[in-house]
């Protein structure tokens, strides 16, 4: 009798577990089921390129003639590469020191306009829709650089201006919780010592919080690595290398958004811009591979 | 030149550089909204678009808006939550957690225009469901689970584990002691974070051109059901977001008034940013009163 | 604990398996639904049509198909009709698959898909586009031979003063190779494909092409006739004014047809939209057409076809 209350009590209860388990474990099956098969239609659309169109992978790589409608198509990527690389490199040296000093100010010099005036300001700016910063960026930067420069005001400068403002936040955000969370006992033996606030900065505190720096940085540029409309209304898209920081180039972003819609699917053309998403999708492993390992060192 | 001259310059430039970055930064702010104040009306924020006429306004892409952000979330909350449960419960350390752990660090980190194309090409072609709020829901809500995921980590994490030890010596399910222990406790964390993801929904462009599409068809708004065609609430009608509207207004807009229409839009946009931000703060500290007591 | 592993496999595989079932379940019925709608239209007569259509592709199109679909809903409440841009390749490509009833699009079908696939689609043009080439107000030129154009765009000129205008550079501001106004524009002006040069900024907008030509000093490039105003000059070709009466009687040659392609025959509801976007109401002076720019076709005293000869 005593025994089957037991089970009474005992299934309701093992059932509830039950639900819980399954529930969890099926949010988390869907979550690996959406990137493998992202990563498996990219990667089969990428692909088709170089196994159904049979365009040369060396040649897309460092092919510097993109001419998807010439005769004979070319398809060299290496401009868009080469712009990608270049803007958001370029952005994340402007945002870095902006952001760091700004993370100074907001944890060691002046932490209450830090908490009740910056942070909001840092934060409503990640909130901007990236279309809003690329009509500010066409509107504003672009006839400013035109009149300061030689050349039209659109690309690589522009655009990692407009794109250094995106990534603020990110990088912003980052140095501070490494700077907030670095132990007190580090900075006030430094102080001790009779160091200024700025040796301390510059000795201590910069040092020991590099990694954590270093994977702000890393997420900034892979931010602004996979930023599209933005960057393609202020970078003129023009499918070269260029000369100078003040004139047009392409990123691959802007030459998928600036194509996608008008090759129809299937045909060569559209597959080119597939392998252009296909090597921008590899870099993103690229770059959480390498945030991992700074985040690794971080430990140490 | 001695170290107090140094520390002197150096302060010197961090306060400068600040100044600066406050300075550019509430110059943005000022001139999108400074251009687009002005263009801000009741008849704006509530009329439907015009293609070449003067005087359109934002009221169906506001309303796509908040819409496609209610169906984003009901789909993102609770897969968001069960996913982030189950990491930071269930998930027995190793080699596949940390993988799983990678997966999603991955899937974070994805550019907006590969989860567009993705959307595109699976849930608008494959699954068949077009240029719709629900593929639009879908891809941001791929967009979204991964920080949903985190955010829900986070606030489990935050929970005393004391609390969830006495629950588990009661004799209570782990499954229940998740849901009536855990989960309120950390609740006020799980909130705020998702309404500062909402905001990243409600400006997002790039991957919704691809699904949600770029045109707003005939809504009937005295119409309710949403299984019709006319319906606002149909999630199966194509449906321009006010970010998406910005961005056709600003490259194709015939309307000779495009420019203050954008001007205006955006800053309804950056408006609702805004008070999303302040909601998710003010819920945050009232929920933190009300939960821990401190009075 | 392997066998609640199991377990927890065989339900989750189950229950996703119920979900696709559910999917699917959903696609079928929606086609029913549409095939339902449909299918009434064949009988009765046209005066209440049903069904829903799909007209997605050209961005160029789609304001005026959206404004004129809008007008069409209005007369037969039945029939709901759902416009999308994209462009012209997914236009084409969405109504190639089924996936759209109606695919716009600036260009012949059979300049973007294999023969086969644009073989199977029926060409309803509705309109027609006329480009005209625009500069920077201040270079000081209004009328370009389409020698002089093409020296321009190939790049063999550099200065606005070899063609008769001040001592400026000259900025490109071209489209994307895949643009169908760019195919158009080197089509009929220029009579050659050419090629991106370096330092050619490209758009495929319209409207940020006008912003960019208005504000770069030297800045050329093309809009369509209903993009122009006042902020820049638009050019006369070989001679030829940039306007809708000699663009009808043959003497402008930069126009392109637009295209609403099917898939084989349209259903009646598609056909009775077909049928409006080119009746007298829509095409009149007074009407859609003309009011958004575009030119109609019945005005047209020439024709042409799909390789580019003109017939009148």
């Amino acid at each position: 009798m005593k025994k089957s209350n037991d089970r009474e009590v005992a299934t309701p209860h093992l059932a509830e577990e039950w639900v819980g388990k399954v529930y969890t474990f099926i949010c988390i099956l869907f979550l690996i089921i959406t990137i493998f098969s992202m990563v498996y239609f990219v990667a089969s659309k990428g692909l088709s390129t170089f196994i159904v169109n049979g365009v040369n992978v060396k040649d897309l790589l460092t092919g510097l003639k993109w001419k998807p409608d010439g005769e004979p198509p070319m398809f060299g990527a290496l401009p868009f590469i080469f712009g990608s690389f270049s803007t958001s490199i370029l952005a994340a040296i402007i945002a870095a020191p902006l952001g760091f000093c700004a993370a100074v100010f907001m944890v060691e010099l002046s932490p209450k306009i830090g908490r009740t005036f910056m942070q909001p300001v840092i934060e409503l700016l990640a909130g901007i829709p990236s279309v809003v910063y690329g009509f500010v960026g066409l509107s504003v930067i672009v006839p400013l650089f035109r009149d300061l420069f030689p050349g039209q005001g659109v690309g690589i400068a522009a655009g990692s201006l407009v794109l250094a403002f995106m990534i603020l936040p990110t990088i912003t955000t980052i140095a501070t919780d490494a700077l907030a969370s670095l132990p007190a006992g580090l900075k006030e033996g430094s102080y001790a010592l009779g160091a200024t606030r700025w040796q301390t900065i510059y000795r201590i505190v910069l040092p020991t919080t590099l990694p954590a720096q270093m994977t702000g940085i890393v997420l900034g540029i892979a931010r602004a690595f996979g930023e599209a409309l933005a960057v393609q209304m202020v970078i003129g898209n023009a499918p070269h290398i260029p000369n100078s920081l003040f004139e047009s180039t392409s990123t691959l972003t802007s030459a998928i958004t600036l194509s996608m819609g008008n090759t129809a699917m299937g045909s060569v053309q559209n597959n080119a811009l597939w392998s252009l998403a296909l090597i921008l999708m590899l870099m993103t492993f690229v770059f959480v591979f390498i945030i991992r390992w700074l985040e690794g060192r971080k430990k140490l | 030149m001695s170290a107090k001259t140094a520390d002197k310059i150096a302060t010197g430039v961090i306060v400068f550089i600040t100044g600066l970055i406050a300075l550019a930064l509430l110059g943005l702010l000022g001139y999108i909204l400074f251009r687009g104040l002005g263009h801000i009306s009741w008849h704006f924020l509530t009329s439907p678009p015009e293609t070449i006429r003067k005087g359109g306004g934002i009221g169906p892409q506001l309303f796509n808006s908040l819409f496609l952000l209610v169906l984003t979330m009901i789909i993102t909350v609770p897969l968001g939550i069960g996913a982030g449960i189950y990491m930071s419960e269930y998930a027995k350390a190793g080699k596949i957690t940390s993988a799983i752990r990678l997966v999603v660090e991955v899937l974070s980190s994805f550019p907006s225009i590969i989860v567009g194309l993705f959307g595109l090409l699976v849930i608008v072609n494959k699954f068949n469901l077009g240029f719709s709020l629900l593929s639009g829901a879908l891809a941001l809500t791929i967009f979204n689970l991964p920080l949903m995921v985190r955010i829900t980590e986070q606030g489990l994490r935050s929970v005393p584990v004391q609390q969830k030890e006495a629950s588990l010596a009661l004799g209570i399910s782990k499954w229940k002691t998740i849901r009536s222990v855990q989960l309120p406790i950390a609740l006020p964390i799980v909130l705020s974070g998702s309404i500062l993801a909402a905001g990243r929904i409600f400006g997002e462009a790039a991957a919704l051109l691809f699904t949600a599409g770029m045109s707003s068809p005939r809504l009937d708004f005295s119409d309710w059901n949403p299984l019709h065609n006319d319906s606002p609430l149909n999630p199966l009608r194509p449906a321009e977001t006010l970010a998406v509207h910005i961005w056709k207004v600003n490259s194709e807009g015939l309307a000779p008034d495009a420019t203050q229409i954008a001007a205006g839009a955006s800053a309804v946009l950056i408006i609702t940013v805004l008070l999303f931000n302040l909601g998710a703060r003010a819920l945050g500290r009232y929920m933190h009163n009300r939960f821990t007591a401190s009075k | 604990m392997k066998k609640s592993l199991i377990v927890t496999m065989a339900l989750t595989l189950s229950l996703s398996l119920a979900a696709c079932g559910n999917n699917t379940n959903n696609g079928a019925n929606n086609g029913n639904a549409a095939a339902s709608n449909n299918a009434p239209t064949n009988n009765a007569a046209s005066a209440d049509l049903s069904g829903s259509i799909l007209a997605s592709g050209s961005t160029a199109l789609q304001p005026l198909v959206d404004q004129v679909s809008k007008e069409f809903m209005e007369k037969n409440s039945g029939v709901s009709i759902q416009v999308q841009g994209g462009g012209s390749g997914t236009g084409l490509t969405q109504v190639s698959e089924g996936q759209a009833q109606i695919g716009n699009s600036d260009v012949f079908a059979e300049e973007k898909l294999d023969a086969d696939k644009a073989a199977e689609l029926v060409d309803h043009q509705v309109a027609v586009v006329a480009m005209a080439a625009v500069t920077n107000k201040d270079v000081g030129v209004d009328n370009l031979t389409k020698q002089q154009l093409v020296d321009i765009f190939t790049g063999k000129v550099t200065n606005w003063k070899d063609v008769g205008g001040k001592d400026a550079k000259i900025q490109i501001v071209n489209r994307p190779s895949s643009s169908g106004t760019r195919a158009t524009f080197e089509k009929f002006a220029l009579g050659t494909k050419t090629e991106d040069l370096e330092g050619s900024i490209q758009e495929d907008a319209s409207g940020t092409v006008k912003k960019l030509v208005s504000e770069t000093p030297g800045a050329i490039g093309y809009l369509a006739l209903s993009y122009l105003d006042d902020s820049v000059t638009a050019l006369k070709y070989d001679g030829v004014d940039a306007n809708v009466d000699n663009v009808a009687n043959g003497s402008y040659p930069v126009w392109a047809y637009e295209h609403m392609y099917t898939k084989g025959e349209p259903d009646a509801a598609t056909k009775a939209f077909l049928d409006y976007m080119v009746s007298e109401e829509v095409q009149n002076d007074e009407g859609d057409v003309v009011e958004m720019g575009y030119i109609p076709i019945s005005k047209m005293e020439v024709k042409r076809d799909a390789a580019g000869a003109v017939t009148k």
